[in-house]
């Protein structure tokens, strides 16, 4: 009984592990060989790693892309752009997301439970959509400058489209869902107690949120950073859509070198580069999730 | 909890305002009977009329569909295996790694995964096409629908299963009597964020894809990169209208609990 249990346990066990060790791990182990290629004409559009010569087996490792890339100043700048633009869009996202949270948490359960509802809504409606949306507000001639022109706040025009403002704009919109529902999560689960405590004793509302309510709410907005500050360095669609040609971010850079330049060797090299960078915040995320879990 | 403040009022307010607005404009302006944006030229369901007999956008739906019922159906099925495996063996070799490959590809970027499935893609000599979006997409919302499931898990009842274990039923019938018929909404909210997940998806595809073969967000995106067209409101409106009703049929099924809202 007990080895047949165990049997079971291990095949459930071999399922999903099996599955995601082929489609998730193995496709980045190839990312790191094929970085270490050159390219080459032809289909796949890179050289093989190894050639046997009888019985000798070469392999041939290039660092090439590496050096190409960490020397060529356009792809530290799209690093340096991607980071600058997670960390301001967190931050933003921050201000925006946490009183949101706070009120829907200060709210009766039936009301919190709809309005949570309400900010899920856009979280699960096409973001390609909700990219494209903006895109018919912002323009030269989209509503919000007719709006301020009819008004007579503005003679011309503001320039928002294709730059660097309209890349705040869409990235904060469509990943504000992401930022709320952790922060609410934990507001809404805090010991209400502990702030009645602190008013009892005299302290005042203000105080007693700074004192009380933020610190234990840290954990939420920990969480909701890392769910958005992470994605966000690699984000395409945003800058791609809504940004200009002068903020080129990390995602936008992968994407060019693979279908314009069709250079995967470098798109590669890139990627990898840019898993080194994310590899830090993502197992600081994940240790932390696991603590909570538990 | 003390009443609402004007400032939690005003907070609600304006978060939702924000989040709402240009759903509302995209909406309104799909039945915009004129081309611009910044005109209203009456009210016209002929931008619909248009979408919907655009041949090229039909069939790039009927790919994202199909696509997105697979892939949703095999990640719902490959999530409840993780979300057992996570909170029910919790301990085995290679946990570590394990949990690890269950969070990462929710914070991937999506660029990151796209380029990796499709260098494996090509490494080991698969057309690609609909069944590789398949895959991929599959690999990608299981994570999300274990995430679903995981939270249903944990606040199961533990007491029941043993009650039926007491009763005689071995552990797995125990499970499967037990504990799934109380994890069916969950199993709903998990196919319908795969399905939802797959469906907007236009990174992954994009790199995934062979020739031929389009899903509905990469024809929107080649579209849109020429500019805003009132046909693109009337799919994306479309599009909101299906999301939408499937949310308020899986809430109306399932009444979310707060713990599980987060993953919903």
């Amino acid at each position: 009984m007990q080895s047949k249990s165990d049997l079971g346990r291990r095949a459930l066990v071999l399922v999903p592990y099996g599955w995601l060790a082929v489609f998730f791990l193995m496709p980045f182990l190839l990312v790191l060989a094929i970085s270490l290629s050159s390219v080459r004409l032809g289909m796949p559009p890179y050289e093989p790693l190894y050639a046997w010569q009888g019985s000798l087996l070469s392999i041939r490792l290039n660092l090439e892309n590496f050096i190409f890339v960490v020397g060529e100043n356009t792809y530290l700048l799209a690093y340096l752009t991607s980071l600058k633009v997670a960390a301001i869009s967190t931050a933003l996202m921050l201000a925006i997301a946490y009183p949101l949270a706070y009120g829907i948490a200060s709210c009766a359960p039936q009301t919190r439970s709809f309005l949570i509802f309400l900010v899920i809504v856009p979280f699960w409606s096409s973001m390609l959509i909700r990219v494209y949306a903006w895109m018919s507000i912002l323009r030269n001639d989209g509503l919000f400058n007719s709006l301020l022109l009819n008004l007579g706040i503005i003679s011309e025009p503001l320039r928002i489209m294709n730059t660097e403002t309209a890349i705040y704009i869409g990235i904060v919109y469509t990943y504000l869902p992401f930022m709320v529902l952790p922060i609410y999560a934990n507001l809404s689960a805090s010991d209400r107690t502990l702030i009645e405590a602190a008013r009892d004793l005299g302290c005042s509302r203000l105080a007693a949120f700074w004192r009380v309510t933020f610190p234990l709410s840290l954990r939420g907005v920990a969480a909701g950073s890392a769910l958005v500050f992470i994605p966000v360095i690699g984000e395409f669609v945003v800058p791609d859509l809504l940004g200009g040609a002068d903020t080129q971010m990390i995602g936008r850079t992968i994407w060019m070198e693979f279908f314009n330049n069709r250079d995967w060797p470098v798109a590669s090299a890139v990627t990898v580069l840019l898993l080194a960078i994310l590899v830090i915040p993502i197992v600081l995320f994940q240790t932390r999730l696991s603590r909570t879990s538990k | 909890m003390p009443k609402p403040s004007w400032f939690n009022r005003l907070s609600i307010f304006a978060g939702l305002a924000f989040l709402y607005l240009p759903i509302v404009v995209l909406v309104v302006y799909s039945f915009n009977a004129s081309r611009l944006v910044t005109v209203w030229g009456g009210f016209s369901t002929q931008w619909y009329t248009a979408a919907i007999s655009n041949q090229s956008i039909v069939e790039g739906a009927k790919i994202s569909f199909l696509v997105a019922a697979i892939s949703a159906t095999l990640a719902t099925v490959l999530g409840s295996l993780a979300a057992i495996v996570a909170v029910r063996i919790r301990r085995f070799r290679g946990h570590h790694v394990f949990n690890g490959m269950l969070v990462a590809p929710m914070v991937m970027p999506e660029v990151v995964m796209g380029v990796s499935m499709l260098l494996m893609f090509v490494t080991l000599g698969i057309d690609r096409g609909p069944v590789t979006i398949t895959l991929a997409h599959a690999t990608f919302t299981m994570c999300f629908a274990a995430v679903v499931m995981q939270s249903r898990l944990v606040e199961l009842d533990p007491s029941l299963e043993e009650a039926a274990r007491d009763l005689g039923c071995p552990p797995f019938v125990a499970f499967m009597k037990v504990a799934v018929p109380n994890m069916l909404p969950a199993f709903v909210s998990a196919w319908l964020l795969s399905f939802t997940l797959s469906l907007d998806d236009l990174v992954i595809s994009s790199f995934t894809t062979g020739p031929g073969a389009s899903t509905l967000p990469m024809k929107i995106y080649s579209q849109i990169k020429f500019g805003v067209t009132p046909e693109v409101n009337a799919i994306s409106t479309l599009i909101l209208g299906v999301v939408v009703f499937g949310l308020v049929a899986s809430r109306i099924v399932s009444r979310p609990s707060a713990k599980s809202s987060l993953a919903v």
